[in-house]
Protein backbone atom coordinates (compact mmCIF):
# COMPACT_ATOMS: atom_id res chain seq x y z
CA UNK A 1 0.00 0.00 0.00
CA UNK A 2 2.82 2.30 0.96
CA UNK A 3 4.81 1.37 -2.52
CA UNK A 4 1.84 2.14 -4.13
CA UNK A 5 1.39 5.91 -2.66
CA UNK A 6 4.63 6.13 -2.83
CA UNK A 7 4.96 5.24 -6.86
CA UNK A 8 1.93 7.43 -7.74
CA UNK A 9 3.01 10.31 -6.29
CA UNK A 10 6.95 10.27 -7.43
CA UNK A 11 4.68 8.60 -11.13
CA UNK A 12 2.85 11.80 -11.39
CA UNK A 13 5.60 14.36 -10.57
CA UNK A 14 7.65 12.51 -13.44
CA UNK A 15 5.03 12.81 -15.70
CA UNK A 16 4.34 16.08 -15.03
CA UNK A 17 8.23 17.62 -15.05
CA UNK A 18 8.23 16.00 -18.31
CA UNK A 19 4.92 17.65 -19.94
CA UNK A 20 6.11 21.09 -18.27
CA UNK A 21 9.83 20.39 -19.79
CA UNK A 22 7.53 20.44 -23.12
CA UNK A 23 5.18 22.98 -23.01
CA UNK A 24 7.20 25.55 -21.57
CA UNK A 25 9.13 28.18 -23.70
CA UNK A 26 11.78 29.18 -22.11
CA UNK A 27 15.25 26.75 -21.92
CA UNK A 28 15.44 27.39 -18.30
CA UNK A 29 12.33 26.86 -17.34
CA UNK A 30 12.41 23.22 -19.03
CA UNK A 31 16.05 22.66 -17.60
CA UNK A 32 14.44 23.15 -13.77
CA UNK A 33 11.50 20.79 -14.56
CA UNK A 34 14.11 18.13 -16.00
CA UNK A 35 15.72 18.10 -12.49
CA UNK A 36 12.08 17.44 -11.23
CA UNK A 37 11.98 14.88 -13.30
CA UNK A 38 15.49 13.52 -12.10
CA UNK A 39 14.87 13.74 -8.28
CA UNK A 40 11.82 11.91 -8.89
CA UNK A 41 13.45 9.35 -11.17
CA UNK A 42 15.66 8.54 -7.83
CA UNK A 43 13.32 7.77 -5.58
CA UNK A 44 11.46 5.61 -7.68
CA UNK A 45 15.25 3.70 -8.24
CA UNK A 46 15.47 3.19 -4.47
CA UNK A 47 12.01 1.89 -3.98
CA UNK A 48 13.00 -0.78 -6.63
CA UNK A 49 16.06 -1.20 -4.52
CA UNK A 50 18.71 0.34 -6.26
CA UNK A 51 20.12 2.51 -3.83
CA UNK A 52 23.74 3.52 -5.35
CA UNK A 53 22.14 3.92 -8.67
CA UNK A 54 19.58 6.54 -6.91
CA UNK A 55 22.79 8.60 -5.21
CA UNK A 56 24.46 9.02 -8.92
CA UNK A 57 21.24 10.01 -10.70
CA UNK A 58 20.74 12.78 -8.14
CA UNK A 59 24.80 13.62 -7.87
CA UNK A 60 25.88 12.83 -11.79
CA UNK A 61 22.73 13.92 -13.63
CA UNK A 62 20.63 16.36 -11.38
CA UNK A 63 23.97 17.98 -10.15
CA UNK A 64 26.76 17.79 -12.40
CA UNK A 65 24.88 17.51 -16.45
CA UNK A 66 22.27 19.81 -15.48
CA UNK A 67 24.27 22.23 -13.75
CA UNK A 68 26.38 22.00 -17.37
CA UNK A 69 23.30 22.25 -19.21
CA UNK A 70 21.73 25.76 -16.85
CA UNK A 71 25.28 27.11 -17.09
CA UNK A 72 25.14 26.44 -21.07
CA UNK A 73 21.59 28.20 -21.05
CA UNK A 74 23.36 31.43 -18.86
CA UNK A 75 26.26 31.44 -20.71
CA UNK A 76 24.48 31.75 -24.35
CA UNK A 77 21.82 34.19 -22.69
CA UNK A 78 18.78 31.87 -24.50
CA UNK A 79 15.62 33.51 -24.61
CA UNK A 80 12.09 32.61 -25.36
CA UNK A 81 11.75 29.99 -27.59
CA UNK A 82 11.05 31.91 -31.66
CA UNK A 83 7.60 30.05 -33.00
CA UNK A 84 8.76 28.61 -36.56
CA UNK A 85 7.35 25.91 -39.10
CA UNK A 86 9.58 23.14 -38.41
CA UNK A 87 10.59 20.17 -40.36
CA UNK A 88 7.37 19.01 -41.86
CA UNK A 89 8.77 15.40 -41.88
CA UNK A 90 8.82 15.83 -37.70
CA UNK A 91 4.84 16.22 -38.01
CA UNK A 92 3.23 14.05 -40.84
CA UNK A 93 5.85 11.28 -39.88
CA UNK A 94 7.27 11.66 -36.65
CA UNK A 95 3.93 12.50 -34.51
CA UNK A 96 1.99 9.14 -36.42
CA UNK A 97 4.72 7.30 -35.56
CA UNK A 98 5.70 8.41 -32.15
CA UNK A 99 1.52 7.28 -31.70
CA UNK A 100 2.00 4.47 -32.51
CA UNK A 101 5.25 3.10 -30.73
CA UNK A 102 3.49 3.93 -27.34
CA UNK A 103 0.20 1.90 -28.17
CA UNK A 104 2.86 -0.49 -29.04
CA UNK A 105 4.66 -0.49 -26.01
CA UNK A 106 1.50 -0.17 -23.91
CA UNK A 107 -0.21 -3.24 -25.69
CA UNK A 108 2.84 -5.63 -24.90
CA UNK A 109 3.29 -4.73 -21.08
CA UNK A 110 -0.05 -4.71 -21.20
CA UNK A 111 -0.82 -8.34 -22.45
CA UNK A 112 2.30 -9.53 -20.40
CA UNK A 113 1.22 -7.83 -17.02
CA UNK A 114 0.85 -11.15 -15.18
CA UNK A 115 3.92 -12.54 -16.51
CA UNK A 116 6.08 -9.61 -15.14
CA UNK A 117 4.63 -9.98 -11.67
CA UNK A 118 4.80 -7.72 -8.18
CA UNK A 119 7.74 -5.48 -7.43
CA UNK A 120 7.82 -5.21 -3.30
CA UNK A 121 9.78 -3.06 -1.44
CA UNK A 122 13.05 -4.95 0.34
CA UNK A 123 12.65 -8.12 -2.31
CA UNK A 124 15.55 -7.15 -4.41
CA UNK A 125 18.10 -4.99 -2.64
CA UNK A 126 21.66 -3.92 -4.08
CA UNK A 127 24.09 -2.94 -1.40
CA UNK A 128 27.04 -1.10 -3.00
CA UNK A 129 29.77 -3.47 -2.39
CA UNK A 130 27.86 -5.90 -4.62
CA UNK A 131 27.23 -3.85 -7.17
CA UNK A 132 31.04 -2.43 -6.95
CA UNK A 133 32.18 -6.79 -7.32
CA UNK A 134 30.38 -6.72 -10.80
CA UNK A 135 31.16 -3.56 -12.06
CA UNK A 136 35.12 -4.46 -11.30
CA UNK A 137 34.83 -8.24 -12.31
CA UNK A 138 32.36 -9.21 -14.72
CA UNK A 139 32.24 -5.34 -16.26
CA UNK A 140 36.32 -4.66 -16.10
CA UNK A 141 36.68 -4.05 -20.15
CA UNK A 142 33.59 -1.93 -20.71
CA UNK A 143 34.20 -0.28 -17.17
CA UNK A 144 37.96 0.49 -18.97
CA UNK A 145 36.72 1.76 -22.31
CA UNK A 146 34.28 3.83 -20.61
CA UNK A 147 37.50 5.89 -19.30
CA UNK A 148 38.89 5.77 -22.37
CA UNK A 149 35.09 6.92 -23.54
CA UNK A 150 35.63 10.02 -21.48
CA UNK A 151 38.84 11.18 -22.16
CA UNK A 152 38.12 12.16 -25.67
CA UNK A 153 34.81 13.70 -24.60
CA UNK A 154 36.85 15.96 -22.77
CA UNK A 155 39.31 16.61 -25.29
CA UNK A 156 36.78 16.94 -27.85
CA UNK A 157 34.66 19.47 -25.67
CA UNK A 158 37.84 21.67 -24.87
CA UNK A 159 39.02 21.97 -28.78
CA UNK A 160 34.82 22.38 -30.32
CA UNK A 161 34.64 25.10 -27.33
CA UNK A 162 38.28 26.60 -27.83
CA UNK A 163 38.09 30.11 -29.22
CA UNK A 164 39.56 29.99 -33.01
CA UNK A 165 42.29 32.53 -33.31
CA UNK B 1 3.18 -3.91 -3.80
CA UNK B 2 3.48 -2.45 -7.10
CA UNK B 3 2.75 -4.38 -10.31
CA UNK B 4 6.42 -4.27 -12.48
CA UNK B 5 4.11 -3.00 -15.88
CA UNK B 6 3.51 0.32 -14.02
CA UNK B 7 7.28 1.46 -13.94
CA UNK B 8 7.41 -0.45 -17.44
CA UNK B 9 4.17 1.81 -18.71
CA UNK B 10 6.04 4.96 -16.65
CA UNK B 11 8.98 4.26 -18.81
CA UNK B 12 7.29 4.07 -21.86
CA UNK B 13 5.46 7.20 -20.91
CA UNK B 14 8.42 9.25 -20.45
CA UNK B 15 10.29 8.36 -23.49
CA UNK B 16 7.06 8.94 -25.55
CA UNK B 17 7.44 12.63 -24.13
CA UNK B 18 10.76 12.86 -24.84
CA UNK B 19 10.29 11.87 -28.53
CA UNK B 20 7.56 14.48 -28.48
CA UNK B 21 9.49 17.28 -27.40
CA UNK B 22 12.62 16.55 -29.75
CA UNK B 23 10.28 16.64 -32.25
CA UNK B 24 8.24 19.63 -31.39
CA UNK B 25 11.01 21.95 -29.60
CA UNK B 26 12.84 24.47 -31.64
CA UNK B 27 15.57 25.56 -29.20
CA UNK B 28 19.19 23.16 -29.28
CA UNK B 29 19.38 22.99 -25.97
CA UNK B 30 15.72 22.15 -25.42
CA UNK B 31 15.90 19.29 -27.71
CA UNK B 32 18.96 17.91 -25.76
CA UNK B 33 17.76 17.88 -22.60
CA UNK B 34 14.77 15.91 -24.08
CA UNK B 35 17.39 13.50 -25.09
CA UNK B 36 18.72 13.19 -22.10
CA UNK B 37 14.72 13.04 -20.79
CA UNK B 38 14.68 9.29 -23.20
CA UNK B 39 18.02 8.24 -21.83
CA UNK B 40 16.29 8.16 -18.22
CA UNK B 41 13.19 6.44 -19.57
CA UNK B 42 15.69 3.78 -20.19
CA UNK B 43 17.63 3.65 -16.92
CA UNK B 44 13.57 3.50 -15.19
CA UNK B 45 13.00 0.58 -17.44
CA UNK B 46 16.60 -1.02 -16.69
CA UNK B 47 16.51 -1.10 -13.03
CA UNK B 48 12.78 -2.01 -13.39
CA UNK B 49 13.86 -6.02 -15.05
CA UNK B 50 16.87 -5.51 -12.62
CA UNK B 51 14.31 -6.03 -10.17
CA UNK B 52 12.20 -8.80 -12.00
CA UNK B 53 15.03 -10.75 -12.63
CA UNK B 54 17.28 -10.43 -9.58
CA UNK B 55 20.10 -9.44 -11.54
CA UNK B 56 22.76 -7.12 -10.50
CA UNK B 57 23.88 -6.10 -13.81
CA UNK B 58 20.74 -4.18 -14.94
CA UNK B 59 21.82 -1.55 -12.51
CA UNK B 60 25.60 -1.96 -13.76
CA UNK B 61 24.14 -1.13 -17.37
CA UNK B 62 22.16 1.88 -15.66
CA UNK B 63 26.06 3.40 -15.13
CA UNK B 64 27.31 3.27 -18.59
CA UNK B 65 24.12 4.72 -20.26
CA UNK B 66 24.95 7.71 -17.72
CA UNK B 67 28.65 7.68 -18.30
CA UNK B 68 27.53 8.24 -22.42
CA UNK B 69 24.95 10.68 -21.26
CA UNK B 70 27.15 12.80 -19.55
CA UNK B 71 30.13 12.46 -22.34
CA UNK B 72 27.03 13.09 -25.12
CA UNK B 73 26.44 16.43 -22.79
CA UNK B 74 29.79 17.85 -22.44
CA UNK B 75 30.52 17.36 -26.09
CA UNK B 76 26.90 18.35 -27.27
CA UNK B 77 26.75 21.65 -25.26
CA UNK B 78 30.40 22.50 -27.06
CA UNK B 79 29.13 21.70 -30.51
CA UNK B 80 26.07 23.67 -29.13
CA UNK B 81 28.51 26.82 -28.00
CA UNK B 82 30.48 26.61 -31.18
CA UNK B 83 27.77 26.79 -33.44
CA UNK B 84 26.29 30.10 -31.58
CA UNK B 85 29.73 31.57 -31.53
CA UNK B 86 29.04 31.50 -35.09
CA UNK B 87 25.50 31.90 -36.38
CA UNK B 88 24.03 33.75 -32.64
CA UNK B 89 21.39 31.33 -33.48
CA UNK B 90 19.88 28.52 -31.35
CA UNK B 91 17.02 27.91 -33.63
CA UNK B 92 18.04 24.47 -35.47
CA UNK B 93 15.58 25.83 -38.45
CA UNK B 94 18.10 27.94 -38.94
CA UNK B 95 21.14 26.24 -38.44
CA UNK B 96 20.83 24.46 -41.94
CA UNK B 97 24.20 24.79 -43.81
CA UNK B 98 27.29 22.34 -43.32
CA UNK B 99 29.71 25.10 -43.44
CA UNK B 100 30.34 27.85 -40.49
Amino acid sequence: MLHQVLFIIFGVVCVAGALNLLLQRHPINSALSLIVVMGALALLFLLLGAEFVAAVQVIVYAGAVMVLFVFVIMLLNAGVEEHTRGSRVAIFLGIPGLIAFFIFMCWAIGSNGSALGQARIGSFYVPTQELGIALFREFLLPFEVTSVLILIAIMGAVVLARRER
Amino acid sequence: MVPLSWYLTLGAILFAIGVAAFLVKRNIITIFMSIELMLNAVNLTFVAFANHWHQVSGQVFVFFVMVVAAAEAAVGLAIIIAVFRTRETLNVDQVNLLKL
